[in-house]
C-alpha cells in the first residue's frame, strides 16, 4: 500500500512537532553562521552561505509566531528547494523521518492557534503524538507580503 | 530500417543541422568565386551532404536521403567543374538545404515530405539530361508525392514558406538598397512562384491568387519593364505580411478559407498597370510558370543557365567513393551546439571557482611557504582566464538584436513618408547573453526615435541643403571593458526650444530654471519621465514608453545613456553598458559590522576626513549633513542609518557630528542617475570582482540590494543598490532638481549677476541669506512690544500691525521658548503688497555674491536653497512661503 503513505521528515519548534513531505528538503545542516539583512521582514534570519549557493534563512519561530529561542539554542536547517534557490528553515531540533499513512490526515484542528493555523495542511493523528504538516509553500510564500518597510513601520 | 534509436537521431540532427549551417556561407562564397571554383570549398559542402545521405541512409530517413543526393550530385558536378555555380544553381542549392534543415528539425516526419519540387529543380544543373544512377545503395527510391497526408504537406509547406518569406522580405528591404540587383529580384522573384506553387497544388486557391498577382509584378520588375521603387517595395512587403496572415489561417483551420487578399491584389494589380508600358507583353512571360504549380522549377532558371549548363560527360562514381575518408579527416567541423541552460552551470561554476580562489589568496597573504603562494598565483591567473573563455562563450554578437532594424526603419520610414538609409558598424561587438536580451527593446527604441522624430522629411531636408535620404547609424565597440552602442541621425536635432517650453508646462522645471539651462541640460530633460515632445501622438511614438523608460532600463544593467545634439545636423545617443553581469568589480565596505559590496560602476571617488576635518568637512544643511566636494555641496547617507531606521538618531546630527570629532569618515561618493551623494560607511575594505547571486523571493523587495555574494572568506555579503538606496533615503524624488541645479550652477557661475544678500543667524551654526532688495528695515522691538493677533504673534509698526514670523521657531532652532531676549531683531520685509517681520537671533553681515544655489539641497518649503557665501554654507529663505506662516494674520492686517 506504498501510494497512501508518505515519508515526512518531521522536526520541533517550540511545542510544535512538524512535519514536511521528504521530497521537499534539500538537506538538513548544522547551525551555520548567517549574515543578517537590514530591513528584511523579522522571519527572515540571514544568509547561508551553503556550498556556494546563497540559501535565505527562514525562522520558523517567527514565522509561526513562537517565542523567541533563547540566546543560547542554536537552531537547525531544514533547507528546502523554493525554485532556483534554497530556503533554510530555522527550527529547534530535527525528528525522524516518519512514514504516515493517510488514512490518518485530518485538517487542521481548530485548537491550534490562528497563527499556525494558515501555515499547515493538517494533522497526522499518530499513535502518541499529533503530527502537523507544514504548507511549506505558504511558509515560503507569505513573507513576500511583508515588506520591509511593512516591518519596519510593525517594529 | 526502423527508426530504432532515438539517441542517433538526435545526434544526426545537431550533426546536420551544423554542417547545414555552415552550408550557406560556403555556398555564398563559391557563389562569390564564380568560374573560379574552390575545390576546398565545394569538398567541404559536398562532404556535408555526403554525410548527411549517409546517415539518413543508415537511419532509414529516405526522404532526406535523396534530397542529400541530389544535392551531393550538383556538388559532384560543381567539384568536376562541369557546372559553373551560377546564382541559380547556388540559390537552388540553398533552397534545397533549407528544406533538409526543416526536414531534419521534423525527423520524425520527414518521411511524408513532398521533396520532389526540390529534387527537380536540383536536376537542372546536371551537366546530361539523364538521371545518373544512384551511387549509394542504402538510398530507397522516393515514394510518390500522392501517397503524402495532405495535412503533412501542408505543415511543410507552412514551415518552407515562412522560411522563404523571412528571406524574401529580407531581399525586399536590401533590394530597396540596391534596386539593381539582379539576384536579389531573382530570389524574391523564385519565393514568390514557390508560394504560388505550393498553394496551388494544396488547393489553398485565395493564396495562390495573391501570389501569383504578385508573381506577375514581380516578373515585370525582372524584366526591366518597370522600375524597382519604394511603393513597390512596400506593396510587396505588405504582400509578404499578407501571405503570413494567410499561412496563419491555414494552420489555424487547414484550409485558405475566409482569407481575403483583395485589397493588397488590387494594389498590386494597380501598381502593375500604372508603371508598365505594355502589360500585355508581360503576362504571358509570367503565365507558363503559373500554370505548373506542382512541380515549381522557375520559369526564368532554363534561360539563364542555358549558356552555363553544356552537356558533359556524366558524373564520374570514383571521386565519391574516396571522399569519406577525406570527409572525416578534415578540420570542417570546428564549432559545436552547447545548450544555454549548460553554458549557464558553467557560469555558476566558474563563479565558484571565483570565490574559492578569492578566498585562497586571502589566506595566502599571512603564509611563507612560497611553493603555495606561487601556486596559489598559477591558480589565481588559470582562474581569471578560465572565466573569460567562459564568459565568452555566452558573448553573442549584437548584430543579433540589430538585425530587425532594417525592416523597423524602413517600414516606419515609409509611413511617415521619409527616406532613411541605414548603417552599421561593429554587428560583430559582442556582450554577454542577458545583456544582449535586456538593450534589445531600449535599443529599438531609441531606432524608431531617431526615424520619427530625428530624421527629417526629403523636403525639409533639401531645404536644409541635406541630402533627401537620412542616414541612421549604428555603432558599436569595445571600449575600457565596456561596450559602447552609439545610435546617430544626421536629421534636425532636437529642438531645445520646444523641450524648454514642454518642460515648463509639464512643470518639470520653472521657467525660470528653464531659461537659465544650457542647451545640452536641456537635452537630458527629454530623459524624464512623463516628458514627450511629439506635437502629435503618432502610431509610432508617443505610446507611453518614452525616453525615461529607456534610460532605466540602460541604468538598471548598469549602462549610462548619454544625449547629444546638434541643432540642424543630428542626434547622437551613446551608450555605455557592461560587457557581463554576472561578474563585477565591487568596492567591498563595513558597515554596523557587516560587510556590503558596492558595484564599481557607481562608484566616482573615496574621500577620507580625518580628525579636525571631520568637524570642519561635515556640515548640516538644515539638520541634513552634507560635505563640500570642490566647492560643489555633496549630501551624505549614513549606511548604518539607512539600513536601520530606528539609528537616526546617532548619525548624520549636528550632535552626532561634533561626537565624532576623533573619529575617521569614510564618504564614498556615488552617482545615481545624474546625482551624486557621498555614502558614510565605517571601513573601506577593498575592492573585489564578486559574482553577483539573486536573492531568495522573500527578499526581492527589498530595494536597497541587488543581489549578494559571497565573500573570500565563504560568508554572504549583500550588494547594495545604489539607486535603491538614494530612492528609499529620499533622495532621489530630488533626482530632477539636481540634473537642474547642476545646470543652474554653471549657468550662474558664469554670468557676472551679483546680489546683494542679508545674512542673518538664529545663534547655533546655521546661517540664513535672504535678499536684500525684499528687505525694507531693520527693526528691534522690545520682547514685551509683542502681541497677539488672532492668536499670532503681532507687534504695532508705525501704525500698522505687523506680524512676526520667528524664524527659529520656523526651523526649530536650539533658543529655548522660554528664555526669550529682550530685545528682538526684526527683518522687515514686504511680500505681495504686505509687510512681515522677520525676527531674527543676529544680523551678521550684508554681502555681494553670486546667488548660486543648490536647489537639490531643499529640505524645506522655507528655503530656497543651499549655498555656500564666505565660505559658509547658508540657507537660502523663501520669503514667499515663510510669510505663509504669519498666514493667520492676514485677515487682521492689511497694508
Amino acid at each position: 500500500m506504498k501510494t497512501h503513505t508518505h515519508q515526512l521528515c518531521t522536526f520541533h519548534v517550540d511545542q510544535l512537532n512538524l512535519g514536511i513531505n521528504v521530497q521537499q528538503v534539500q538537506e538538513v545542516i548544522r547551525y551555520q553562521k548567517m549574515t543578517r539583512v537590514p530591513l528584511a521582514p523579522d522571519a527572515i534570519s540571514g544568509l547561508i552561505n551553503l556550498r556556494g549557493q546563497i540559501v535565505t534563512a527562514l525562522d520558523l519561530r517567527c514565522r509561526l509566531g513562537l517565542a523567541p529561542r533563547g540566546e543560547n539554542e542554536l537552531p537547525m536547517n531544514v533547507v528546502v528547494r523554493d525554485g532556483e534557490n534554497g530556503v533554510s528553515l530555522l527550527v529547534d531540533r530535527i525528528g525522524d523521518v516518519v512514514e504516515v499513512d493517510d488514512e490518518l490526515f485530518e485538517p487542521p484542528p481548530a485548537t491550534v492557534h490562528k497563527n499556525v493555523r494558515g501555515l499547515i495542511r493538517g494533522a497526522y493523528k499518530l499513535s502518541d503524538r499529533l503530527l502537523l504538516v507544514l504548507d511549506t509553500a505558504r511558509v515560503l510564500d507569505e513573507c513576500d507580503a511583508r515588506s520591509g518597510t511593512e516591518a519596519r513601520l510593525a517594529s | 530500417m526502423e527508426l530504432a534509436d532515438k539517441e542517433l537521431i538526435a545526434e544526426f540532427v545537431v550533426e546536420s543541422q551544423e554542417g547545414l549551417a555552415k552550408v550557406e556561407n560556403q555556398m555564398l562564397a563559391i557563389e562569390a568565386a564564380g568560374a573560379n571554383i574552390d575545390g576546398d570549398l565545394v569538398n567541404a559542402v559536398f562532404r556535408t551532404m555526403h554525410s548527411i545521405k549517409g546517415t539518413a541512409g543508415f537511419l532509414g530517413l529516405a526522404r532526406i536521403g535523396t534530397l542529400a543526393h541530389g544535392l551531393e550530385e550538383v556538388l559532384n558536378n560543381l567539384r568536376n567543374r562541369e557546372v559553373v555555380p551560377t546564382s541559380e544553381l547556388v540559390t537552388s542549392v540553398l533552397r534545397a538545404a533549407d528544406f533538409m534543415k526543416g526536414l531534419i528539425d521534423a525527423v520524425e516526419t520527414s518521411g511524408d515530405a513532398d521533396i520532389e519540387p526540390f529534387v527537380a529543380e536540383l536536376q537542372q544543373f546536371r551537366p546530361g539530361a539523364e538521371t545518373a544512377p544512384s551511387p549509394t545503395a542504402t538510398i530507397e527510391p522516393p515514394v510518390a508525392a500522392a501517397a503524402v497526408q495532405l495535412s503533412e504537406a501542408v505543415r511543410e509547406f507552412l514551415v518552407e514558406c515562412r522560411d522563404n518569406l523571412d528571406q524574401m522580405e529580407h531581399d525586399l528591404v536590401a533590394l530597396e538598397a540596391a534596386p539593381e540587383s539582379e539576384p536579389l529580384l531573382r530570389n524574391i522573384f523564385r519565393t514568390i512562384h514557390t508560394v504560388k506553387g505550393g498553394a496551388g497544388f494544396l488547393g489553398l486557391s485565395a493564396l495562390e491568387r495573391l501570389a501569383h498577382v504578385a508573381e506577375n509584378l514581380l516578373s515585370k520588375l525582372r524584366d526591366g519593364q518597370r522600375p524597382f521603387n519604394p511603393p513597390t517595395a512596400s506593396i510587396l512587403l505588405t504582400t509578404v505580411d499578407k501571405c503570413r496572415e494567410g499561412l496563419s489561417l491555414v494552420e489555424a483551420q487547414g484550409s485558405d478559407n475566409g482569407f481575403d487578399p483583395q485589397a493588397v491584389v488590387q494594389q498590386l494589380l494597380e501598381l502593375e498597370i500604372s508603371g508598365a508600358p505594355s502589360p500585355a507583353g508581360a503576362a504571358p512571360a509570367a503565365s507558363p510558370a503559373s500554370t505548373a504549380p506542382p512541380t515549381p522549377p522557375p520559369a526564368s532558371a532554363p534561360a539563364v543557365t542555358a549558356p552555363t549548363a553544356p552537356a558533359k560527360a556524366p558524373v564520374a562514381a570514383a571521386p565519391t567513393a574516396d571522399s569519406p575518408d577525406k570527409g572525416h579527416s578534415a578540420p570542417a567541423d570546428t564549432t559545436i551546439r552547447v545548450d544555454v541552460a549548460l553554458l549557464d552551470k558553467l557560469m555558476t561554476r566558474v563563479g565558484e571557482l571565483v570565490l574559492a580562489r578569492n578566498q585562497i589568496l586571502q589566506h595566502t597573504s599571512n603564509l611563507e611557504d612560497s611553493a603555495f603562494v606561487s601556486t596559489a598565483q598559477r591558480l589565481n591567473l588559470i582562474t581569471t582566464e578560465l572565466q573569460e573563455s567562459v564568459m565568452k562563450t555566452r558573448m553573442q554578437p549584437i548584430g543579433n538584436v540589430w538585425a530587425k532594424f532594417p525592416r523597423v526603419v524602413r517600414d516606419l520610414a515609409s509611413q511617415l513618408g521619409k527616406q532613411v538609409r541605414i548603417e552599421m558598424e561593429g554587428k560583430e561587438t559582442e556582450l554577454d547573453k542577458t545583456i544582449v536580451e535586456a538593450i534589445k527593446d531600449p535599443l529599438t527604441h531609441l531606432v524608431r526615435n531617431s526615424v520619427d522624430h530625428g530624421i527629417e522629411t526629403p523636403e525639409k531636408r533639401v531645404a536644409a541643403g541635406k541630402p533627401a535620404e537620412g542616414v541612421l547609424s549604428l555603432r558599436a565597440f569595445h571600449e575600457g571593458g565596456q561596450v559602447n552602442i552609439e545610435i546617430n541621425d544626421d536629421g534636425a536635432g532636437l529642438n531645445i526650444e520646444r523641450i524648454r517650453r514642454k518642460a515648463v508646462e509639464r512643470g518639470l522645471v520653472s521657467a525660470d530654471q528653464a531659461t537659465r539651462m544650457t542647451d545640452r541640460e536641456v537635452s537630458q530633460l527629454i530623459m524624464l519621465p512623463g516628458f514627450s515632445t511629439a506635437e502629435q501622438v503618432t502610431s509610432v511614438s508617443g505610446r507611453g514608453v518614452g525616453m525615461d523608460v529607456v534610460k532605466t532600463n540602460i541604468e538598471r544593467i548598469g549602462g549610462m545613456i548619454d544625449l547629444q545634439s546638434r541643432p540642424g545636423s543630428g542626434t547622437t545617443v551613446k551608450i555605455k553598458i557592461p560587457l557581463t553581469l554576472a561578474i563585477i568589480p565591487a568596492l567591498v565596505v563595513t558597515s554596523d559590522g557587516d560587510r556590503y559590496a558596492i558595484p564599481q560602476v557607481s562608484l566616482l571617488e573615496l574621500v577620507r576626513l580625518e580628525g579636525e576635518q571631520v568637524e570642519r568637512g561635515i556640515e548640516y544643511v538644515h539638520g541634513a549633513p552634507v560635505h563640500r566636494l570642490r566647492g560643489k555641496l555633496l549630501p551624505l547617507l549614513y549606511l548604518a542609518e539607512q539600513l536601520d531606521p530606528t539609528k537616526k538618531a546617532a548619525f548624520g546630527t549636528e550632535a552626532a557630528g561634533s561626537c565624532q570629532a576623533d573619529q575617521v569618515v569614510n564618504i564614498v561618493v556615488l552617482r545615481a542617475n545624474d546625482r551624486q551623494f557621498g555614502l558614510v560607511v565605517d571601513k573601506v575594505n577593498d575592492t573585489e570582482e564578486i559574482v553577483v547571486k539573486p536573492l531568495g523571493r522573500q527578499l526581492k523587495n527589498l530595494g536597497e540590494y541587488a543581489g549578494a555574494t559571497i565573500m573570500g572568506d565563504g560568508t554572504v555579503a549583500l550588494i547594495l543598490d545604489v539607486m535603491g538606496l538614494a530612492v528609499s533615503s529620499g533622495l532621489a524624488g530630488e533626482m530632477r532638481d539636481q540634473t537642474i541645479a547642476g545646470g543652474i550652477n554653471s549657468e550662474v557661475k558664469a554670468s557676472d549677476e551679483s546680489q546683494s544678500l542679508l545674512i542673518v543667524d538664529l545663534g547655533d551654526a546655521r546661517r540664513f541669506a535672504l535678499p536684500t532688495s525684499m528687505v525694507s528695515r531693520l527693526e528691534k522691538a522690545q520682547s514685551s512690544a509683542v502681541e497677539y493677533a488672532d492668536g499670532r504673534e503681532v507687534i504695532q509698526y508705525r501704525g500698522a500691525i505687523l506680524p512676526l514670523v520667528r524664524l527659529g521657531q520656523v526651523f526649530g532652532a536650539s533658543t529655548d521658548g522660554d528664555k526669550q531676549p529682550d530685545e528682538l531683531q526684526i527683518v522687515v520685509y514686504a511680500e505681495q503688497g504686505r509687510s512681515y517681520g522677520l525676527v531674527v537671533n543676529r544680523i551678521v553681515d550684508v554681502v555681494d555674491t553670486q546667488l548660486g544655489f543648490d536647489p537639490q539641497a531643499r529640505m524645506d518649503d522655507n528655503l530656497l536653497g543651499t549655498t555656500v557665501i564666505q565660505q559658509r554654507v547658508t540657507d537660502v529663505l523663501n520669503l514667499r512661503n515663510l510669510a505663509r506662516h504669519a498666514a493667520g494674520a492676514r485677515r487682521v492686517f492689511a497694508n
